[in-house]
Protein backbone atom coordinates (compact mmCIF):
# COMPACT_ATOMS: atom_id res chain seq x y z
CA UNK A 1 0.00 0.00 0.00
CA UNK A 2 1.21 3.48 -0.46
CA UNK A 3 1.63 5.77 2.02
CA UNK A 4 -0.96 7.93 1.42
CA UNK A 5 -3.41 5.36 2.61
CA UNK A 6 -1.61 5.70 6.35
CA UNK A 7 -4.25 8.63 6.78
CA UNK A 8 -4.03 9.11 10.90
CA UNK A 9 -0.53 9.47 10.88
CA UNK A 10 -0.53 12.69 8.27
CA UNK A 11 -3.71 14.17 10.14
CA UNK A 12 -2.41 15.44 13.41
CA UNK A 13 -5.21 17.25 14.78
CA UNK A 14 -3.40 18.32 18.06
CA UNK A 15 -0.62 20.10 16.48
CA UNK A 16 -2.36 21.53 13.63
CA UNK A 17 0.07 21.82 11.33
CA UNK A 18 0.49 19.26 8.30
CA UNK A 19 -2.82 18.84 6.28
CA UNK A 20 -3.41 16.07 4.22
CA UNK A 21 -5.76 16.77 0.89
CA UNK A 22 -6.82 15.00 -2.42
CA UNK A 23 -6.95 17.51 -4.91
CA UNK A 24 -8.57 15.00 -7.84
CA UNK A 25 -9.36 12.68 -9.44
CA UNK A 26 -12.60 14.81 -10.36
CA UNK A 27 -11.14 18.45 -9.34
CA UNK A 28 -11.73 20.40 -12.56
CA UNK A 29 -8.26 21.56 -12.79
CA UNK A 30 -7.08 18.85 -13.90
CA UNK A 31 -9.07 18.40 -17.12
CA UNK A 32 -9.45 14.68 -16.69
CA UNK A 33 -9.15 12.50 -14.36
CA UNK A 34 -5.90 13.28 -12.26
CA UNK A 35 -5.01 13.28 -8.47
CA UNK A 36 -2.46 15.05 -6.35
CA UNK A 37 -1.93 13.64 -2.82
CA UNK A 38 -0.88 17.48 -1.25
CA UNK A 39 0.37 17.95 2.42
CA UNK A 40 -0.31 21.36 3.61
CA UNK A 41 1.38 23.19 6.13
CA UNK A 42 -0.99 25.98 6.35
CA UNK A 43 -1.20 27.12 2.45
CA UNK A 44 2.05 25.55 1.59
CA UNK A 45 2.73 22.66 -0.18
CA UNK A 46 5.37 20.41 1.65
CA UNK A 47 4.97 17.30 -0.47
CA UNK A 48 3.09 16.69 -3.36
CA UNK A 49 2.41 13.29 -5.55
CA UNK A 50 1.01 12.91 -8.69
CA UNK A 51 -1.21 9.85 -9.03
CA UNK A 52 -2.61 8.80 -12.54
CA UNK A 53 -3.62 5.63 -14.03
CA UNK A 54 -7.29 6.15 -14.25
CA UNK A 55 -7.40 6.50 -17.84
CA UNK A 56 -5.10 3.27 -18.31
CA UNK A 57 -6.32 0.84 -21.48
CA UNK A 58 -3.00 -0.04 -21.56
CA UNK A 59 -2.68 0.93 -25.27
CA UNK A 60 0.69 -0.49 -26.21
CA UNK A 61 -0.52 -3.94 -25.42
CA UNK A 62 -3.58 -3.41 -27.83
CA UNK A 63 -1.10 -2.01 -30.55
CA UNK A 64 1.15 -5.05 -30.23
CA UNK A 65 -2.04 -7.86 -30.72
CA UNK A 66 -2.95 -5.78 -34.16
CA UNK A 67 -0.96 -5.13 -37.46
CA UNK A 68 1.18 -2.18 -37.71
CA UNK A 69 -1.42 -0.28 -39.94
CA UNK A 70 -4.56 -0.89 -36.72
CA UNK A 71 -2.55 1.09 -34.39
CA UNK A 72 -2.86 4.09 -36.07
CA UNK A 73 -6.63 5.30 -35.58
CA UNK A 74 -5.37 4.45 -31.49
CA UNK A 75 -2.69 6.81 -31.68
CA UNK A 76 -5.38 9.76 -32.37
CA UNK A 77 -6.64 8.84 -28.59
CA UNK A 78 -3.21 9.36 -26.84
CA UNK A 79 -3.39 13.20 -26.88
CA UNK A 80 -6.99 13.69 -28.36
CA UNK A 81 -5.93 17.12 -28.55
CA UNK A 82 -3.60 16.73 -31.45
CA UNK A 83 -4.39 13.50 -33.25
CA UNK A 84 -1.90 14.91 -36.00
CA UNK A 85 1.35 15.27 -34.37
CA UNK A 86 0.48 11.87 -32.60
CA UNK A 87 -0.21 10.09 -36.70
CA UNK A 88 2.87 11.68 -37.21
CA UNK A 89 5.08 10.19 -34.80
CA UNK A 90 4.00 6.82 -35.72
CA UNK A 91 4.31 6.82 -38.80
CA UNK A 92 7.77 8.41 -38.43
CA UNK A 93 8.74 5.13 -36.46
CA UNK A 94 8.10 2.51 -38.90
CA UNK A 95 9.43 4.64 -41.65
CA UNK A 96 12.65 4.41 -40.00
CA UNK A 97 11.67 0.31 -38.90
CA UNK A 98 10.67 -0.18 -42.36
CA UNK A 99 13.19 2.35 -44.70
CA UNK A 100 9.88 4.06 -46.54
CA UNK A 101 10.34 6.91 -47.92
CA UNK A 102 7.56 9.61 -47.88
CA UNK A 103 6.49 11.83 -51.23
CA UNK A 104 7.06 15.36 -51.02
CA UNK A 105 3.81 16.91 -51.13
CA UNK A 106 3.00 14.46 -48.14
CA UNK A 107 5.82 15.84 -46.44
CA UNK A 108 4.64 19.72 -46.99
CA UNK A 109 1.11 18.44 -45.91
CA UNK A 110 2.60 16.53 -42.68
CA UNK A 111 3.83 20.00 -41.66
CA UNK A 112 0.56 22.35 -42.43
CA UNK A 113 -1.19 19.99 -40.35
CA UNK A 114 0.93 19.36 -37.50
CA UNK A 115 1.32 23.33 -37.40
CA UNK A 116 -2.44 23.68 -36.96
CA UNK A 117 -2.86 21.19 -35.12
CA UNK A 118 0.00 23.13 -32.58
CA UNK A 119 -1.74 26.39 -32.87
CA UNK A 120 -4.96 25.42 -31.72
CA UNK A 121 -3.10 23.12 -29.04
CA UNK A 122 -1.32 26.20 -27.31
CA UNK A 123 -4.43 28.42 -28.14
CA UNK A 124 -6.75 26.16 -26.13
CA UNK A 125 -4.10 25.75 -23.53
CA UNK A 126 -3.98 29.71 -22.76
CA UNK A 127 -7.04 29.79 -22.49
CA UNK A 128 -7.48 26.32 -19.88
CA UNK A 129 -4.42 28.25 -17.65
CA UNK A 130 -6.19 31.64 -17.73
CA UNK A 131 -9.46 30.23 -17.32
CA UNK A 132 -7.93 28.43 -14.27
CA UNK A 133 -6.41 32.01 -13.00
CA UNK A 134 -10.12 32.96 -12.35
CA UNK A 135 -10.47 34.08 -15.85
CA UNK A 136 -13.68 32.93 -16.23
CA UNK A 137 -14.98 32.32 -20.22
CA UNK A 138 -13.49 35.02 -22.10
CA UNK A 139 -10.13 34.05 -22.83
CA UNK A 140 -11.20 30.56 -23.50
CA UNK A 141 -14.14 31.13 -25.98
CA UNK A 142 -11.73 33.39 -27.88
CA UNK A 143 -9.29 30.32 -27.67
CA UNK A 144 -11.82 28.07 -28.50
CA UNK A 145 -13.06 30.08 -31.55
CA UNK A 146 -9.95 29.78 -33.41
CA UNK A 147 -9.94 26.27 -32.44
CA UNK A 148 -13.41 25.78 -33.85
CA UNK A 149 -11.70 26.57 -37.35
CA UNK A 150 -8.99 24.96 -36.95
CA UNK A 151 -11.63 21.56 -36.58
CA UNK A 152 -13.18 22.42 -38.86
CA UNK A 153 -10.58 22.69 -41.92
CA UNK A 154 -9.53 19.09 -40.54
CA UNK A 155 -12.65 17.88 -40.71
CA UNK A 156 -13.25 19.04 -44.30
CA UNK A 157 -10.15 17.51 -44.83
CA UNK A 158 -9.84 13.98 -43.12
CA UNK A 159 -14.01 13.15 -42.36
CA UNK A 160 -13.14 14.05 -38.51
CA UNK A 161 -12.92 17.05 -36.29
CA UNK A 162 -10.48 15.12 -33.85
CA UNK A 163 -10.11 11.95 -34.58
CA UNK A 164 -8.38 12.49 -38.09
CA UNK A 165 -6.90 8.93 -38.26
CA UNK A 166 -5.22 11.15 -41.45
CA UNK A 167 -1.27 9.74 -41.99
CA UNK A 168 0.06 6.51 -43.50
CA UNK A 169 3.08 4.99 -43.74
CA UNK A 170 4.55 6.39 -46.87
CA UNK A 171 2.09 9.21 -47.11
CA UNK A 172 -1.46 10.33 -46.41
CA UNK A 173 -4.50 8.73 -46.75
CA UNK A 174 -6.03 11.34 -48.71
CA UNK A 175 -4.79 14.42 -50.70
CA UNK A 176 -5.72 17.97 -49.74
CA UNK A 177 -7.96 19.86 -52.38
CA UNK A 178 -6.75 23.08 -54.14
CA UNK A 179 -10.17 24.85 -52.84
CA UNK A 180 -8.88 23.37 -49.26
CA UNK A 181 -5.24 24.93 -49.44
CA UNK A 182 -7.14 28.15 -50.19
CA UNK A 183 -9.19 27.71 -46.97
CA UNK A 184 -6.32 26.90 -44.72
CA UNK A 185 -4.38 30.05 -46.72
CA UNK A 186 -7.33 32.39 -45.48
CA UNK A 187 -7.12 31.10 -41.99
CA UNK A 188 -3.79 31.64 -41.32
CA UNK A 189 -3.66 35.19 -43.06
CA UNK A 190 -6.03 36.34 -40.06
CA UNK A 191 -3.91 34.04 -37.26
CA UNK A 192 -1.30 36.84 -36.76
CA UNK A 193 -4.14 39.02 -35.23
CA UNK A 194 -5.78 36.97 -33.14
CA UNK A 195 -2.25 36.28 -31.88
CA UNK A 196 -2.16 39.66 -31.20
CA UNK A 197 -5.88 40.26 -29.77
CA UNK A 198 -4.89 37.19 -27.66
CA UNK A 199 -1.85 38.29 -25.89
CA UNK A 200 -2.95 41.80 -25.70
CA UNK A 201 -5.86 40.45 -23.51
CA UNK A 202 -4.30 39.35 -20.89
CA UNK A 203 -0.76 39.88 -21.23
CA UNK A 204 0.45 42.54 -19.12
CA UNK A 205 -2.53 41.85 -16.55
CA UNK A 206 -1.71 43.19 -12.87
CA UNK A 207 -3.14 40.08 -12.09
CA UNK A 208 -1.89 37.34 -14.34
CA UNK A 209 1.47 38.68 -13.32
CA UNK A 210 1.24 38.40 -9.69
CA UNK A 211 -0.25 35.02 -9.93
CA UNK A 212 2.67 33.66 -12.53
CA UNK A 213 6.07 34.94 -12.02
CA UNK A 214 7.97 33.45 -9.96
CA UNK A 215 5.66 31.20 -9.42
CA UNK A 216 6.83 27.35 -10.37
CA UNK A 217 10.24 28.30 -10.86
CA UNK A 218 11.98 25.11 -13.21
CA UNK A 219 15.49 25.57 -13.53
CA UNK A 220 17.47 24.80 -16.09
CA UNK A 221 19.68 21.54 -15.02
CA UNK A 222 16.67 19.93 -13.36
CA UNK A 223 14.84 20.26 -16.51
CA UNK A 224 17.49 18.40 -18.58
CA UNK A 225 17.91 16.04 -16.14
CA UNK A 226 14.32 15.25 -15.65
CA UNK A 227 13.83 14.90 -19.48
CA UNK A 228 11.57 17.70 -19.38
CA UNK A 229 10.64 18.79 -23.21
CA UNK A 230 8.65 20.73 -25.31
CA UNK A 231 7.71 24.46 -24.75
CA UNK A 232 8.30 23.99 -20.68
CA UNK A 233 12.22 23.25 -21.32
CA UNK A 234 12.65 26.40 -23.62
CA UNK A 235 10.82 28.33 -20.82
CA UNK A 236 13.86 27.20 -18.45
CA UNK A 237 16.02 28.41 -21.10
CA UNK A 238 17.48 25.05 -22.87
CA UNK A 239 17.17 25.56 -26.54
CA UNK A 240 15.98 21.96 -27.95
CA UNK A 241 13.57 21.80 -30.79
CA UNK A 242 13.44 18.75 -32.22
CA UNK A 243 12.17 19.99 -35.47
CA UNK A 244 15.77 21.79 -35.06
CA UNK A 245 17.71 18.79 -33.79
CA UNK A 246 16.61 15.77 -36.08
CA UNK A 247 15.30 18.47 -38.87
CA UNK A 248 12.61 15.73 -39.82
CA UNK A 249 10.51 15.92 -42.49
CA UNK A 250 11.11 19.20 -44.66
CA UNK A 251 11.86 21.38 -41.23
CA UNK A 252 14.95 22.35 -42.97
CA UNK A 253 13.49 24.17 -45.31
CA UNK A 254 11.57 26.80 -43.27
CA UNK A 255 13.20 29.99 -41.35
CA UNK A 256 11.24 30.23 -38.02
CA UNK A 257 13.15 30.61 -34.42
CA UNK A 258 13.16 28.93 -31.07
CA UNK A 259 11.52 31.09 -28.79
CA UNK A 260 12.81 30.56 -25.26
CA UNK A 261 12.27 31.81 -21.83
CA UNK A 262 14.89 33.50 -18.93
CA UNK A 263 13.24 32.14 -15.30
CA UNK A 264 11.62 28.87 -16.15
CA UNK A 265 8.32 30.09 -14.26
CA UNK A 266 4.73 30.16 -15.18
CA UNK A 267 4.77 33.12 -16.86
CA UNK A 268 7.70 31.91 -19.00
CA UNK A 269 5.18 28.99 -19.86
CA UNK A 270 2.46 30.63 -20.64
CA UNK A 271 4.44 33.29 -22.84
CA UNK A 272 6.70 30.83 -24.49
CA UNK A 273 2.98 29.41 -25.89
CA UNK A 274 2.01 32.77 -27.42
CA UNK A 275 5.34 33.19 -29.01
CA UNK A 276 5.40 29.54 -30.45
CA UNK A 277 2.40 30.12 -32.24
CA UNK A 278 3.43 33.53 -34.06
CA UNK A 279 6.40 30.66 -35.30
CA UNK A 280 3.78 28.50 -36.13
CA UNK A 281 2.21 30.96 -38.33
CA UNK A 282 5.53 31.67 -39.99
CA UNK A 283 6.08 28.04 -40.77
CA UNK A 284 2.59 27.57 -42.37
CA UNK A 285 2.91 30.42 -44.41
CA UNK A 286 6.12 29.22 -45.82
CA UNK A 287 4.66 25.43 -46.46
CA UNK A 288 1.26 27.01 -47.71
CA UNK A 289 3.74 29.29 -50.27
CA UNK A 290 6.07 26.39 -51.45
CA UNK A 291 3.73 23.16 -51.24
CA UNK A 292 4.47 21.21 -54.40
CA UNK A 293 2.48 18.88 -56.75
CA UNK A 294 2.16 15.51 -57.01
CA UNK A 295 0.87 12.16 -54.90
CA UNK A 296 0.41 12.10 -51.49
CA UNK A 297 2.08 8.26 -51.26
CA UNK A 298 3.65 6.28 -52.86
CA UNK A 299 1.83 3.31 -53.92
CA UNK A 300 3.77 0.70 -53.51
CA UNK A 301 4.04 0.93 -49.81
CA UNK A 302 2.30 -2.17 -48.22
CA UNK A 303 -0.19 -0.56 -45.88
CA UNK A 304 -2.07 -3.54 -44.60
CA UNK A 305 0.44 -6.37 -44.95
CA UNK A 306 3.04 -4.59 -43.58
CA UNK A 307 5.98 -6.92 -42.51
CA UNK A 308 9.41 -4.85 -41.68
CA UNK A 309 12.82 -6.77 -41.18
CA UNK A 310 13.80 -7.67 -37.62
CA UNK A 311 14.90 -5.11 -36.12
CA UNK A 312 14.22 -1.53 -33.79
CA UNK A 313 13.67 1.15 -34.22
CA UNK A 314 12.85 4.76 -32.36
CA UNK A 315 11.25 7.74 -34.12
CA UNK A 316 10.34 11.31 -32.06
CA UNK A 317 8.78 14.44 -33.31
CA UNK A 318 8.13 17.52 -31.80
CA UNK A 319 4.63 17.42 -30.53
CA UNK A 320 2.77 20.77 -28.65
CA UNK A 321 3.83 18.81 -25.65
CA UNK A 322 7.45 17.91 -25.84
CA UNK A 323 9.30 14.91 -27.82
CA UNK A 324 6.52 12.47 -28.77
CA UNK A 325 8.71 9.32 -29.51
CA UNK A 326 7.43 5.92 -30.63
CA UNK A 327 9.93 2.96 -30.04
CA UNK A 328 9.07 -0.28 -32.35
CA UNK A 329 10.91 -3.73 -32.16
CA UNK A 330 10.10 -5.98 -34.90
CA UNK A 331 10.13 -9.73 -34.60
CA UNK A 332 9.56 -10.17 -38.75
CA UNK A 333 5.71 -10.78 -38.42
CA UNK A 334 2.61 -8.56 -39.24
CA UNK A 335 2.56 -6.82 -35.54
CA UNK A 336 4.82 -4.80 -33.60
CA UNK A 337 6.95 -7.13 -31.09
CA UNK A 338 7.44 -4.43 -28.70
CA UNK A 339 5.40 -0.74 -29.41
CA UNK A 340 6.31 1.99 -26.91
CA UNK A 341 5.27 5.38 -26.73
CA UNK A 342 7.04 7.74 -25.27
CA UNK A 343 4.32 10.37 -23.82
CA UNK A 344 5.41 13.72 -23.40
CA UNK A 345 3.19 14.92 -20.90
CA UNK A 346 3.76 12.09 -18.23
CA UNK A 347 7.53 12.56 -18.43
CA UNK A 348 6.97 16.22 -17.75
CA UNK A 349 5.32 15.54 -14.84
CA UNK A 350 8.58 13.98 -13.29
CA UNK A 351 8.84 17.49 -12.01
CA UNK A 352 5.52 18.68 -10.85
CA UNK A 353 6.24 17.97 -7.20
CA UNK A 354 9.82 20.09 -7.87
CA UNK A 355 7.66 23.30 -8.86
CA UNK A 356 5.02 23.18 -6.32
CA UNK A 357 6.97 22.69 -3.04
CA UNK A 358 6.96 25.70 -1.00
CA UNK A 359 3.92 27.08 -3.38
CA UNK A 360 0.33 27.87 -2.46
CA UNK A 361 -1.51 25.68 -2.66
CA UNK A 362 -4.04 27.79 -5.63
CA UNK A 363 -0.68 28.23 -7.08
CA UNK A 364 -0.46 24.17 -7.88
CA UNK A 365 -3.42 24.35 -9.92
CA UNK A 366 -2.17 26.96 -12.78
CA UNK A 367 1.54 25.11 -11.91
CA UNK A 368 -0.44 22.37 -13.29
CA UNK A 369 -2.10 24.01 -16.31
CA UNK A 370 1.41 25.59 -17.50
CA UNK A 371 2.38 21.78 -17.51
CA UNK A 372 0.11 21.03 -20.23
CA UNK A 373 -1.21 17.86 -19.49
CA UNK A 374 -4.07 15.05 -21.65
CA UNK A 375 -4.64 12.40 -19.62
CA UNK A 376 -5.46 10.14 -22.60
CA UNK A 377 -1.26 10.49 -23.30
CA UNK A 378 -0.47 10.40 -19.69
CA UNK A 379 -2.57 7.46 -18.41
CA UNK A 380 -2.66 5.69 -21.93
CA UNK B 1 29.14 14.15 -33.63
CA UNK B 2 28.84 10.79 -31.60
CA UNK B 3 31.53 8.13 -32.96
CA UNK B 4 30.37 4.52 -33.73
CA UNK B 5 28.80 1.90 -31.26
CA UNK B 6 32.56 -0.12 -31.21
CA UNK B 7 34.04 3.09 -30.21
CA UNK B 8 31.65 3.98 -27.60
CA UNK B 9 32.35 0.43 -26.57
CA UNK B 10 36.18 0.70 -26.32
CA UNK B 11 35.96 4.05 -24.80
CA UNK B 12 33.78 2.85 -21.47
CA UNK B 13 35.72 -0.50 -20.95
CA UNK B 14 38.65 1.80 -20.82
CA UNK B 15 38.02 4.38 -18.32
CA UNK B 16 35.54 1.64 -16.47
CA UNK B 17 37.73 -1.08 -15.23
CA UNK B 18 35.93 -4.24 -15.00
CA UNK B 19 32.83 -3.58 -17.11
CA UNK B 20 31.94 -5.78 -19.67
CA UNK B 21 29.71 -3.89 -22.72
CA UNK B 22 28.63 -5.93 -25.60
CA UNK B 23 27.12 -4.48 -29.13
CA UNK B 24 23.93 -5.42 -30.35
CA UNK B 25 23.28 -4.84 -33.67
CA UNK B 26 20.04 -3.79 -35.23
CA UNK B 27 18.96 -5.15 -38.64
CA UNK B 28 16.67 -2.84 -39.40
CA UNK B 29 17.26 0.27 -42.03
CA UNK B 30 17.10 2.72 -38.87
CA UNK B 31 20.33 1.45 -37.92
CA UNK B 32 20.19 2.23 -34.68
CA UNK B 33 22.80 -0.11 -32.64
CA UNK B 34 22.85 -0.83 -28.75
CA UNK B 35 25.25 -1.47 -25.83
CA UNK B 36 24.57 -4.27 -23.47
CA UNK B 37 25.89 -3.18 -19.89
CA UNK B 38 26.18 -5.64 -16.86
CA UNK B 39 24.66 -5.06 -14.09
CA UNK B 40 27.65 -4.48 -11.43
CA UNK B 41 29.08 -1.55 -13.24
CA UNK B 42 25.75 0.14 -14.91
CA UNK B 43 26.02 2.94 -12.44
CA UNK B 44 29.19 3.97 -13.29
CA UNK B 45 28.99 3.49 -17.27
CA UNK B 46 25.53 5.89 -16.85
CA UNK B 47 27.50 8.52 -14.93
CA UNK B 48 30.00 8.31 -17.78
CA UNK B 49 28.23 8.91 -20.51
CA UNK B 50 26.32 11.55 -18.85
CA UNK B 51 29.53 13.53 -17.70
CA UNK B 52 31.78 12.65 -20.44
CA UNK B 53 32.61 16.21 -21.78
CA UNK B 54 32.50 15.38 -25.94
CA UNK B 55 29.19 13.12 -25.47
CA UNK B 56 27.38 15.10 -22.84
CA UNK B 57 24.57 12.74 -22.96
CA UNK B 58 22.32 14.44 -20.55
CA UNK B 59 18.98 13.34 -21.68
CA UNK B 60 17.64 9.92 -21.18
CA UNK B 61 14.62 10.25 -23.26
CA UNK B 62 13.01 7.04 -23.15
CA UNK B 63 13.34 4.16 -20.92
CA UNK B 64 11.38 0.88 -21.33
CA UNK B 65 11.10 -2.69 -20.82
CA UNK B 66 10.77 -5.75 -22.88
CA UNK B 67 9.43 -9.14 -22.38
CA UNK B 68 11.85 -12.43 -23.96
CA UNK B 69 9.50 -15.38 -22.70
CA UNK B 70 11.29 -18.99 -22.78
CA UNK B 71 11.61 -20.38 -25.83
CA UNK B 72 12.03 -23.74 -27.07
CA UNK B 73 14.16 -24.32 -30.31
CA UNK B 74 13.63 -27.97 -31.38
CA UNK B 75 16.56 -29.45 -34.16
CA UNK B 76 16.74 -32.80 -35.71
CA UNK B 77 19.92 -34.38 -35.61
CA UNK B 78 21.31 -37.76 -36.37
CA UNK B 79 22.29 -40.16 -33.73
CA UNK B 80 24.39 -43.42 -33.94
CA UNK B 81 22.66 -45.96 -32.59
CA UNK B 82 22.43 -49.95 -31.77
CA UNK B 83 19.46 -51.33 -33.48
CA UNK B 84 18.18 -54.47 -32.84
CA UNK B 85 16.98 -56.09 -35.97
CA UNK B 86 13.71 -58.72 -36.18
CA UNK B 87 16.16 -61.83 -36.41
CA UNK B 88 17.47 -60.18 -33.17
CA UNK B 89 21.19 -59.07 -34.49
CA UNK B 90 22.40 -55.81 -33.51
CA UNK B 91 23.86 -53.06 -35.93
CA UNK B 92 24.69 -49.27 -35.36
CA UNK B 93 22.78 -47.00 -37.67
CA UNK B 94 21.79 -43.42 -38.17
CA UNK B 95 18.48 -42.58 -36.58
CA UNK B 96 16.80 -39.42 -36.59
CA UNK B 97 16.20 -37.85 -33.31
CA UNK B 98 14.38 -34.50 -32.05
CA UNK B 99 16.57 -32.56 -29.64
CA UNK B 100 14.76 -29.54 -27.57
CA UNK B 101 16.55 -26.83 -26.24
CA UNK B 102 15.01 -24.62 -23.65
CA UNK B 103 16.24 -20.85 -23.86
CA UNK B 104 15.28 -19.22 -20.65
CA UNK B 105 13.63 -15.81 -20.91
CA UNK B 106 14.38 -12.79 -20.13
CA UNK B 107 13.09 -9.18 -19.25
CA UNK B 108 15.14 -5.78 -20.83
CA UNK B 109 15.31 -2.47 -19.77
CA UNK B 110 15.59 0.11 -23.12
CA UNK B 111 17.60 3.28 -22.14
CA UNK B 112 17.70 5.92 -25.57
CA UNK B 113 20.07 8.38 -24.60
CA UNK B 114 20.38 11.74 -26.16
CA UNK B 115 22.72 15.05 -25.79
CA UNK B 116 20.76 18.40 -25.10
CA UNK B 117 23.95 20.27 -25.22
CA UNK B 118 25.27 18.88 -28.31
CA UNK B 119 22.28 17.73 -29.65
CA UNK B 120 23.18 14.23 -31.26
CA UNK B 121 21.92 10.96 -30.18
CA UNK B 122 21.07 8.46 -29.69
CA UNK B 123 23.05 6.25 -27.51
CA UNK B 124 20.81 3.39 -26.77
CA UNK B 125 22.00 1.42 -23.51
CA UNK B 126 20.06 -2.30 -22.40
CA UNK B 127 20.14 -4.42 -19.26
CA UNK B 128 18.91 -8.08 -18.73
CA UNK B 129 17.21 -9.57 -16.11
CA UNK B 130 18.55 -13.16 -15.27
CA UNK B 131 15.48 -14.68 -15.50
CA UNK B 132 11.65 -13.95 -15.51
CA UNK B 133 11.15 -15.28 -12.14
CA UNK B 134 12.93 -14.35 -9.35
CA UNK B 135 15.82 -12.71 -10.80
CA UNK B 136 14.30 -9.73 -12.12
CA UNK B 137 16.50 -7.25 -10.32
CA UNK B 138 18.43 -4.38 -12.39
CA UNK B 139 20.06 -1.55 -10.89
CA UNK B 140 17.87 1.63 -11.26
CA UNK B 141 19.14 4.30 -13.36
CA UNK B 142 17.15 6.96 -11.99
CA UNK B 143 19.94 8.76 -9.25
CA UNK B 144 21.92 9.84 -13.04
CA UNK B 145 18.48 10.53 -14.78
CA UNK B 146 15.06 11.46 -13.16
CA UNK B 147 13.81 11.40 -16.21
CA UNK B 148 13.70 7.70 -15.54
CA UNK B 149 11.32 7.39 -12.93
CA UNK B 150 8.38 7.56 -13.86
CA UNK B 151 9.20 5.57 -16.60
CA UNK B 152 11.22 2.77 -14.64
CA UNK B 153 8.19 2.56 -12.23
CA UNK B 154 6.23 2.03 -15.51
CA UNK B 155 8.45 -0.85 -17.01
CA UNK B 156 7.88 -2.44 -12.95
CA UNK B 157 3.99 -1.84 -13.07
CA UNK B 158 3.47 -3.54 -16.31
CA UNK B 159 6.59 -5.76 -16.47
CA UNK B 160 7.99 -6.77 -13.06
CA UNK B 161 11.61 -5.29 -13.59
CA UNK B 162 12.44 -4.40 -9.73
CA UNK B 163 14.84 -1.44 -10.29
CA UNK B 164 17.06 -1.38 -7.20
CA UNK B 165 17.79 2.29 -5.54
CA UNK B 166 15.33 3.60 -7.15
CA UNK B 167 13.50 6.22 -4.69
CA UNK B 168 10.12 5.53 -5.25
CA UNK B 169 9.03 2.01 -6.39
CA UNK B 170 5.50 1.90 -6.43
CA UNK B 171 2.68 0.73 -9.33
CA UNK B 172 1.99 3.54 -11.45
CA UNK B 173 -0.65 2.91 -13.73
CA UNK B 174 -1.91 -0.12 -12.05
CA UNK B 175 -3.42 0.45 -8.40
CA UNK B 176 -1.59 -1.13 -5.82
CA UNK B 177 -3.44 -3.74 -5.04
CA UNK B 178 -2.92 -5.11 -8.35
CA UNK B 179 -0.66 -8.63 -8.93
CA UNK B 180 0.14 -9.53 -12.34
CA UNK B 181 2.29 -7.78 -14.78
CA UNK B 182 0.15 -6.92 -17.74
CA UNK B 183 2.58 -6.25 -20.54
CA UNK B 184 4.43 -9.83 -20.20
CA UNK B 185 3.57 -11.72 -23.49
CA UNK B 186 2.18 -14.79 -21.22
CA UNK B 187 0.13 -12.18 -19.39
CA UNK B 188 -3.96 -13.80 -19.27
CA UNK B 189 -6.33 -11.47 -18.73
CA UNK B 190 -9.10 -12.05 -15.85
CA UNK B 191 -12.56 -13.01 -17.31
CA UNK B 192 -14.73 -9.92 -17.49
CA UNK B 193 -17.04 -11.57 -14.23
CA UNK B 194 -13.95 -11.33 -12.28
CA UNK B 195 -13.73 -9.68 -8.66
CA UNK B 196 -10.46 -7.70 -9.36
CA UNK B 197 -8.74 -6.37 -6.11
CA UNK B 198 -10.17 -3.62 -4.71
CA UNK B 199 -7.89 -0.06 -4.93
CA UNK B 200 -8.70 0.58 -0.85
CA UNK B 201 -8.17 -2.76 0.53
Amino acid sequence: MSETMTAPETLDFERGEIMEMSMGPHHPSTHGVFRMDVRLEGERVVRLKPVFGYLHRNHEKIAENGAYLSAIPYTDRLDYLCSMTNNWGYVLAVEKLAGIAVPERAEYLRVIVAELTRFQNHAGLVGFMLQDMGASGTPLMYAFREREKVLDLFESLTGARMMCNYMRFGGLRVDASAVWLDEVRDLVGRLPRFVDEFENLLRANEILMARTQNVGVLSRELAVNAGVTGPMLRASGVNYDIRKVDKYGVYDRFSFRVPMGEHGDTYDRYMMRILEMRETVKILEQALRDIPGGPVIDPKVRLRGLRPKAGEAYGRIESPKGELGFFLISDGTGNPYRYRVRPPSMINLTVLEDMCLGENIADTVIILGSVDIVLGEVDR
Amino acid sequence: MLPPVEEIKTQIEAAIPGATVTVISNGSPSAQHSLLLDHAHARAVAEFLRDHAEWRLDFCSLMTGVDWPDTETSEKIKVKKLVKAADGSESEQEVDEVRKTKVPGRLEAVYHLFSMEKKHGPVILRMRTADRGEGTHLPSLTPVWRSAEFQEREAFDLYGIVFDGHPDLRRILMWDGFVDYPMRKDYVPPPDDAVLPEVHS
